[in-house]
């Protein structure tokens, strides 16, 4: 009985993440307006059957960049995201596979990354590269690096004391195999978890960024900036920011959700572990 | 023994401090562009010449780690220079606005963590098939509820119901203490709500782990009420975990604060980096980073102590 509540709950989570995916790659075909056409004689509307998330000030389509800011959002996050999980990833297998000065060194430079809070690091990187939606992604990327190193270290620290680990080495197979063929796909529920959770976490922080100014650059519709612009028009027309906040959550609730179900489904040893 | 253990963790400590002071220097000089050309600014000609001198007087000629040295030299002794467009020494930019940022912070630390215990020990006692589920839900969306979004949201509210109530801005603690207190309460709540959902979660779990344990059964066993089981066998030996996600969550908050602020029109650290950064205020902007990351460094050397002091499996 649990175990279908789980069930269910897993398909719930799916079904948010799957729509809001398609959602965001289909953008220009969902959407009903073009996310950026202004019409000033509609400005700062409340929903209607026209607008039916309202408009901005500038008389956009607030569902239409509510739309294709989540693209943004999702389509920084996940390259980010991506580029943590293959270079803290690799540093991670590398470091619990050749052990040694090799292991020490990498763990050193990810414990002194570790040291910074994530968002200031966030911002410094920010500040270093300039103000870009590109800048956020790599400033994403950095600070993701380490964490995925120590996330995929530890379990790939116990398979490569493993038997079967032992024994393809005494038969001789070269290293990059034993890594590919035995230690990866062993770590694939670690990764499937973590990469979901971490993609929660990357959605707010690229939100965090824009809001701040500091990632994505108007007029391209952006989550986080649209929650800054609207600030501005609180009192008279609240719905650009309340919306496009509700979107933000909307998208790491799900992510975070699929993640969470799925480590008690995939990882028994984790079950119940916040 | 103790001692060596605790040796051990000041070296790590000195260690980590080093790097990331190593790492904050160098990053200000990856900046595209010459920092030079941008502090003679556009009010000024440039020439060669000029730029030749200002490099000089800054000691941008000389080689990279003389320029570290002569800049972690006296960062040591809180000199961080001087301001690139007030003049005044950074640290002093850096004293008046670190109290909002602290405060906040240490505020939601105390709503986050003060609620998440009685949260967490109800949440333990609440067991079965839909509670688990509503749960797990309700705490979820606690941690990915975008804090400015929340604080947007409570301003609104706020407006709407009780629009005599000033949210925003900042009041000195002198100059009134409950207008002070008054308007930190907003932007530390919607602060904590993350680390509420993440610490209760932590808490449950951490509980449900210790009510099966051998002591807890002898507990009950002994004729110990069922209150003083829960409340302090199990909770004394939850609370564990508890402690070290503090120091860890100092990190989110510090973060979170900067962008809270903006939202509150709080003038904290917040308002201090973004204002460096698009001045491109280069040394505010390092010694703030500098600072900070110090700061969340020492939290959790102090939070390594401490969970040493309370569980003694640690010293072992």
């Amino acid at each position: 009985m649990k175990k279908l509540a789980r069930n269910k709950l897993l398909v719930f989570a799916t079904a948010i993440v799957v729509l809001q995916l398609l959602v965001a790659a289909l953008a220009p075909l969902v959407a009903p307006y073009d996310p950026v056409a202004q019409n000033v004689l509609a400005r700062l509307r409340g929903p209607s059957t026209g607008y039916w998330l309202g408009t901005d000030q500038f008389g956009r389509d607030v569902l239409s960049r509510v739309i294709h800011g989540a693209r943004t959002s999702l389509a920084v996050s996940v390259a980010a995201v991506a580029a943590a999980l293959v270079m803290g990833g690799a540093l991670g297998l590398l470091a619990a596979y050749y052990r040694g000065w090799l292991e020490r060194i990498v763990m050193r430079v990810m414990d002194v990354l570790f040291a910074f809070p994530v968002l200031l690091l966030a911002i410094g990187v920010v500040a270093v590269l300039g103000p870009r939606a590109s800048s956020a992604a790599i400033a994403i990327a950095i600070v993701y690096t380490p964490i995925f190193a120590r996330l995929l270290r530890g379990p790939a620290l116990v398979i490569c004391e493993s038997d079967y680990v032992v024994a393809a080495r005494a038969i001789g197979a070269a290293d990059w195999r034993i890594i590919f063929v035995h230690i990866l796909p062993n770590l694939m529920s670690v990764v499937l978890v973590q990469t979901s959770l971490l993609l929660s976490a990357a959605i707010l922080v690229e939100a965090s960024l824009s809001f701040l100014g500091l990632g994505t650059q108007p007029p391209t519709p952006s989550l986080g900036l649209m929650l800054s612009e609207g600030r501005n028009f609180l009192m008279i027309s609240p719905w650009s920011a309340v919306f496009a906040g509700a979107a933000i959550l909307l998208l790491a609730f799900g992510l975070n959700l699929l993640g969470d179900v799925l480590r008690d489904t995939l990882d028994p040893r984790l079950r119940g572990s916040p | 023994m103790i001692l060596r253990l605790v040796f051990a963790r000041v070296v790590d400590l000195v260690f980590v401090l080093f790097c990331v002071s190593v790492i904050v220097f160098l990053m200000i000089r990856l900046i595209p562009g010459d920092a030079v050309a941008i502090m003679l600014g556009a009010n000024t000609e440039i020439t060669p010449e000029r730029m030749a001198e200002l490099r000089a007087r800054v000691g941008l000629d000389k080689p990279i780690v003389v320029q570290y040295a002569h800049w972690i030299g006296p960062a040591l002794t809180g000199d961080f220079g001087r301001s690139l467009w007030t003049g005044r020494p950074v640290i002093d930019e850096i004293v008046v606005h670190v109290w909002p940022t602290v405060q906040l912070t240490f505020l939601a630390l105390l709503l986050g963590a003060g609620l998440a215990v009685p949260a967490g020990c109800l949440m333990a006692r609440l067991r079965g098939r839909f509670a688990d589920v509503a749960m797990r839900i309700v705490t979820v969306i606690g941690l990915t509820v975008p804090n400015f979004w929340l604080g947007i949201v409570m301003i609104l509210m706020l407006a709407t119901l009780a629009p005599t109530i000033q949210a925003l801005g900042y009041v000195p603690f002198a100059q009134d203490p409950a207008g002070h207190v008054g308007r930190l309460m907003l932007p530390a709540a919607a602060l904590a709500l993350p680390i509420l959902a993440h610490l209760s979660r932590l808490l449950r779990s951490a509980m449900l782990d210790e009510l099966q344990q051998d002591y807890i059964r002898t507990a009950r066993a002994k004729g110990i009420a069922e209150s003083a089981v829960v409340y302090v066998h199990a909770l004394r030996n939850a609370l564990i975990p508890f402690v070290t996600s503090v120091g860890i969550l100092t990190g989110y908050l510090l973060g979170g604060a900067i962008v809270i602020e903006q939202v509150f029109a709080i003038p904290g650290l917040g308002r201090l980096i973004l204002g460096a950064i698009s001045e491109r205020n280069y040394p505010l902007l390092q010694a703030t980073i500098l600072l900070v990351t110090s700061g969340f460094v020492t939290v959790n050397f102090i939070v390594d102590l401490l969970y040493m002091a309370i569980d003694p499996r640690v010293r072992a």
